[in-house]
């Protein structure tokens, strides 16, 4: 059993926007690529050149297709790593306190050199967002990208996690959700960010927002005007066009 | 608590970081590539870059994987057993040089057009045609005949520009973003920064296209349109607009040529040409006068309504033979809307928000300009409504129109090249007049007598001989598809297996993987490409390709000559090819070698410096014979297209220093670019933002850069009169003749203004017994066939599903897991199927280019790609079925010959699951040691 800080000086995490998220995985690679090189064991790859490939990644897209009743069906691009929950249930069930979450800033680690890869925090995880490596034997986990967000060899904008970085679409934001102030807290008062399955009582910190609307039929007779016919065919368009140009500037001879 | 373990949260992150420009897609993005150990260890978005301003891609993030994969070749390679069999010995470079010496220096001497040189996706073509040129064959093209050239020829024609490379949605001010059909590689990041800010914005995304995955996954509105119908669809609400009156009246008079006469004597030889002045001018009715004026007369202002009668004939402006058009019934949204598949409500609640956001919405800035009649404007005016497509609407076999129909409604609205609106992108806007015309003239032991491609103006510039014959091996600029700007690279192998119009010695093609994903009827060309004669020889006598990779293509070739990766190599993003620029900015780039090669390969156009020279080609050598450039560095920096214009514009030496734009070769220009991150950008001047075609200011400041000579303002062509003239040659005048059997389908398709019909399968295929549309998309993880060779990105899409919409999965009982029987007129395949309801209900797709040959790509045979993946290639046929009149039809677009692979028809059934998708075709011998089975990727300590 390993205990949580009672509180965090900061909550730092990400805000993804479901409404611009294109899905095309930039976030997914950009992290394989920072966290192969940096943070801990490289993220493997198994099967790399056979079969069906797979490695580790700390960070991935999900597509959901909603099916409304009386529209469209639409798709959700749903990217998904780490929350850094306030009550993170992969923290208390670590037998050795490999797992722990940083009271300065809140992020979830994991300390590799006291990993057994026993697997309980991906067990306990209610978002499958930990993913043992298959090579290292030790669990794999998103860092926030804390060996860039601190930095001093990067430039100060480049200071967040390699996802937020990259996005073309700019989807995904970083910052304090401790700080009602600062602009991710805002984003998500304003855009109504909510967490992600609640009732597991992890208490994330990373929020998402809703997509927006989709669809949404317009009141025809609002846009009738718009269309109000001047003509029903050529001839008496250009009858409408002569009136038209004489009213124009310069326009009556 | 536990207590915490130290963290070093600043440890080094590289040695240094070597900027340079990805080659992961066509996108071309600025990069970081972080070093440790003189290896790449990361790499990351420049920030300083106009392309994509630090973002970067899942490929770009990928590209370590790509410059390490296991299937890069090694070294030359000659052919040592049959073709198709992948089996080679490595040689040197002076032993392959040699060869292809021997081989294509006869040809040059005796016929050059024996020599067909097709490049797929090289980013060098205005290099590689100079070679071509030189070479003296008319067979040179690159791959846009199967790609976008609807896209890009339409633009041209109509508005001196496209999308993409020519130009982009003004981002920071639209209100209303419509996105049609395209390929997400063509404009990859912008286009995601520009949903983005829009986003951000709270304005409005509009997406039209039969699949609602990526970007049309977040559009606020969702258009479900059935394939090849988009023309349909955008001429109705041009109809609805035009019928309302909500159209931009200012701005269709001064700067379209809307109010240009339009001769209407259908017994002159002028029918439908338009009036012209004893200068050669089209003419206007100056509203000042109520007289003729040329449409560019100082202080003009053209008349949008007055007709002109002379000597018996009466001619009326391009404006009232639209109204008489577009005004008829037959494109009213009733009339469309069940081909559509879109509701007539529907049409016109879109037709309506875009009369709102366009007129009710207008935005003005505060920015002087003056026009080219001298007229001064006080302001910018802009109508916020943006528009970008590619090859979703282009593929068909009437993309040209539908492309040219999608213009014609931006320009109605006054959206293009205002603010809010569509803004070109330096070197462009560029009438088709300043575009060079096709050359094929050839002579033996001599150079071709122009460059190859170009914009037709009518029958005088086909490249065909006086039996009508084709000059060129693909076919281009003839009457099957006169306006064939881009070439038709689809046909170059299907024409020469056979024979038609002539037979050729070799093929040489580069980074075109045309025995796989990038033909039509893919085993047919591999039988083609392995064919022999009675005497046993190969039909295609001998190929030559190269490719970094070890590509399908490989195979098939008789030397191999192994390029570098984009890491390794120079190359420039050229102003005179497909530039960088942004709206705001002309910009070019640079690829430096970040590391040098450990492979015996080298750069391909470094190595057409040194063929070129062995073959004595103009521009190639030095006046004492000897080697002209060292390697493509050297070409960079030293060779001049014009005088003080070069491949590059950034640092250029004047007389007085360095400048930019023009200027003469200065040999430290490569270490210039290199310092300042790998390009060269220059901002617009402010009024000279917008109204480009007919700002004075920007038109002076274009000429200062080089772009062109001398000023070429120009009014957007709504009525193309070239086409005009090819109708006009059909219907029996003048002396250059159509053979009859093309008179008819010249009459139709080659309208002056834009016109709708059904995709030409359509006339070949039953649509009963083949209801569904099939197409492809690209996904944004993956560029062509290059990804699957990476460890990374073959893990986000290592198998394609054929994706089916609810109604035909539940009308064939499909469960997870099921396989289904696809089938076209050509051809069938047997692959796993998924459910996909975001779909319109009569289209089945799948990622484009996932599936490969066993043995290709280091892959090992039990890869997902060639067991679970299939390409759709195998049921499209580069011929249209015959018709029994014993020609060959090309499946392309009439008017451009663009590849029409998204007319495919098929029909599908529930089959059982065989082992591996079919067709499946015999392991082919790898050329290089297959990859790791596991791998821990890290390069530092």
């Amino acid at each position: 059993m390993t205990t949580l800080p009672t509180s965090t000086d900061k909550k730092l995490g990400l805000v993804i926007d479901l409404d611009t998220c294109v899905g095309c995985h930039a976030c997914v690679v950009s992290c394989k690529g920072w966290n192969t090189e940096n943070y801990g064991a490289p993220l493997s790859d198994q099967n790399a050149y056979s079969g069906a490939a797979s490695g580790t990644f700390l960070n991935r897209v999900h597509s959901y297709e909603v099916q409304p009743a009386d529209k469209a069906a639409q798709l959700i691009h749903f990217p998904k790593s780490c929350l850094h929950c306030e009550d993170a249930p992969c923290v208390t069930v670590c037998p050795t306190g490999a797992s722990y979450k940083r009271v300065e800033d809140g992020i979830v680690l994991v300390n590799e050199k006291d990993c057994i890869g026993c697997g309980l925090c991906a067990w306990a995880c209610p978002y499958g967002a930990r993913e043992l490596d298959a090579e290292e034997k030790v669990m794999k986990k998103c860092t926030l990208c804390v060996d860039r967000i601190y930095n001093t060899n990067l430039p100060e904008e480049d200071r967040q996690p390699a996802c937020v970085r990259t996005c073309p679409a700019g989807a995904r934001h970083f910052g304090d959700l401790g700080d009602p102030d600062s602009d991710v807290s805002q984003l998500v008062a304003e855009r109504g960010g909510f967490d992600l399955m609640p009732e597991q009582g992890t208490k994330p910190v990373n929020k998402y927002l809703p997509p927006r609307p989709k669809d949404v039929e317009p009141e025809f007779d609002i846009l009738a005007p718009y269309l109000e016919p001047i003509a029903t065919d050529g001839k008496g368009f250009v009858g409408w066009l002569d009136k038209a140009l004489s009213a124009l500037p310069g326009g009556a001879k | 608590m536990t207590k915490q373990p130290v963290l070093d949260t600043s440890p080094p992150v590289s040695d240094e970081v070597r900027k340079t420009t990805c080659y992961m897609c066509a996108c071309r993005c600025g990069i970081n590539v972080h070093m440790k150990d003189g290896k790449v260890a990361y790499i990351e978005g420049n920030k300083d870059h106009p392309v994509n301003q630090g973002v970067l891609c899942a490929k770009g993030s990928a590209g370590i994987m790509q410059h390490n994969a296991p299937s890069r070749l090694r070294a030359p390679l000659k052919r040592v057993g049959p073709r198709g069999s992948g089996e080679y010995e490595e040689i040197t470079w002076d032993e392959a040089l040699t060869i292809a010496t021997d081989w294509l220096k006869p040809i040059r001497e005796e016929a050059p057009e024996k020599l067909a040189f097709f490049t797929g996706r090289d980013q060098s073509q205005s290099f590689t045609s100079l070679w071509a040129q030189g070479f003296g064959t008319p067979n040179y093209a690159a791959h846009g005949g199967f790609c976008s050239v609807n896209m890009a020829a339409a633009g041209i024609y109509t508005m001196g520009g496209a999308f993409w490379e020519f130009g982009q949605p003004d981002w920071d001010h639209t209100k209303m973003f419509m996105l049609f059909g395209v390929a997400e590689d063509h404009d990859s990041n912008p286009i995601k920064i520009g949903i983005g800010k829009i986003k951000a914005r709270g304005a409005r995304v509009i997406g039209v296209n039969p699949i609602r995955t990526g970007y049309n996954a977040v559009a606020d509105d969702w258009v479900g349109i059935t394939p090849g119908t988009d023309g349909l669809f955008i001429l109705a609400l041009v109809h609805c607009l035009m019928k309302a009156g909500r159209v931009d009246l200012d701005y269709l008079a001064r700067f379209t040529n809307a109010s240009v006469l339009v001769n209407e004597d259908p017994k002159s030889e002028q029918f439908g040409l338009l009036l012209r002045g004893k200068d050669g001018e089209p003419q206007v009715i100056d509203r000042r006068t109520g007289k003729l004026a040329a449409w560019n007369g100082q202080g003009v202002e053209p008349d949008l309504s007055a007709s002109y009668r002379h000597k018996g004939v009466t001619h009326r402006p391009v404006f009232h033979h639209m109204a008489d058009r577009y005004l008829m019934d037959e494109y009213a949204p009733e009339a469309v809307a069940e081909r559509c598949g879109i509701p007539a409500k529907r049409i016109r609640a879109i037709a309506a928000d875009l009369a709102r956001v366009a007129f009710d919405e207008a935005i003005e800035l505060d920015r002087e300009w003056t026009d080219f009649r001298g007229v001064k404007h006080d302001k910018m005016v802009g109508r916020p409504v943006s528009m970008h497509a590619m090859r979703g609407i282009s593929a068909h076999s009437n993309g040209f129109q539908t492309c040219r129909a999608l213009h014609v409604l931006q320009i109605i609205l006054g959206t293009v090249e205002v603010p809010g609106g569509m803004r070109f992108k330096p070197p462009y806007p560029k009438p088709p007049h300043a575009h060079p015309k096709p050359h094929g003239r050839t002579q033996p032991g001599g150079p071709l007598n122009g460059p190859h491609l170009g914009f037709v103006h009518g029958p005088d510039d086909l490249m065909v001989k006086d039996d009508n014959s084709a000059i060129r091996i693909d076919k281009a600029f003839t009457w099957d598809n006169p306006m064939s700007s881009h070439g038709l690279m689809h046909m170059v192998i299907s024409n020469a297996h056979a024979g038609d119009p002539y037979k050729i010695d070799t093929l040489f093609m580069y980074m075109a993987n045309m025995s796989w994903n990038s033909s039509m009827n893919t085993s047919g060309v591999m039988n083609m490409l392995t064919d022999t004669d009675e005497n046993g020889d190969y039909v295609i006598p001998r190929i030559i390709y190269s490719d970094a990779y070890s590509s399908e293509m490989v195979a098939y070739a008789d030397l191999i000559l192994p390029d570098t990766t984009y890491l390794e190599r120079h190359d420039c993003i050229s102003l005179l090819d497909r530039p960088i620029c942004e709206a705001d900015a002309v910009a070019d780039a640079i690829r430096w070698p970040v590391v040098e090669p450990d492979r015996d390969v080298r750069g391909f156009q470094s190595v057409l410096c040194e063929l070129g020279a062995r073959l004595d080609l103009p521009g190639f050598v030095n006046e004492d014979g000897s080697q002209k450039y060292a390697d493509y560095a050297d070409y960079i920096t030293n060779h001049l297209r014009r005088p003080g214009v070069g491949p590059l514009a950034g640092w250029r030496m004047g007389e007085t220093g360095l400048q930019d734009g023009r200027g003469e070769p200065n040999a430290g220009q490569l270490d210039s670019y290199i310092a300042n991150g790998g390009f060269w950008m220059e901002h617009v001047p402010e009024n000279c933002a917008y109204y480009k075609p007919f700002n004075v200011d920007y038109q002076a400041w274009a000429v200062k850069m080089g772009f062109y000579d001398s000023p070429q303002p120009y009014i957007f062509q709504l009525y193309v009169e070239p086409m005009r003239r090819f109708q006009l040659a059909a219907e029996g005048h003048g002396t250059r003749q159509p053979p009859d059997h093309l008179r008819e389908q010249i009459k139709r398709v080659m309208d002056p203004l834009p016109i709708w019909y059904a995709a030409l399968e359509d006339g070949h295929v039953d649509p009963v017994e083949y209801p569904i549309h099939a197409l492809t998309q690209r996904p944004m993880a993956m560029y062509h066939s290059w990804g699957t060779q990476n460890a990374w990105l073959r893990q986000i899409h290592g198998v394609n599903p054929l994706y089916v919409p609810t109604k035909i999965w539940e009308a064939n009982g499909f469960k997870e897991g099921d396989w289904a029987r696809v089938t076209s007129t050509h051809g069938a395949i047997t692959v796993p199927v998924a459910h996909q309801a975001s779909l319109n209900e009569n289209t089945v797709w799948t990622w484009n280019a996932i599936g490969k040959r066993k043995g290709a790509w280091a892959l090992d045979e039990d890869a997902s790609e060639a067991t679970k993946g299939f390409l759709l290639n195998h049921l499209i046929h580069e011929l249209l079925p015959p018709k029994g009149d014993g020609l060959r039809w090309s499946n392309s677009d009439p008017i451009t010959g663009q590849a029409a692979w998204f007319d495919l028809r098929v029909k599908i059934e529930k089959s059982g699951a065989p082992d591996v998708t079919q067709p499946a075709f015999p392991a082919i011998k790898s050329p290089v040691p297959k990859g790791p089975t596991d791998q821990a990727w890290k390069v530092g300590k």
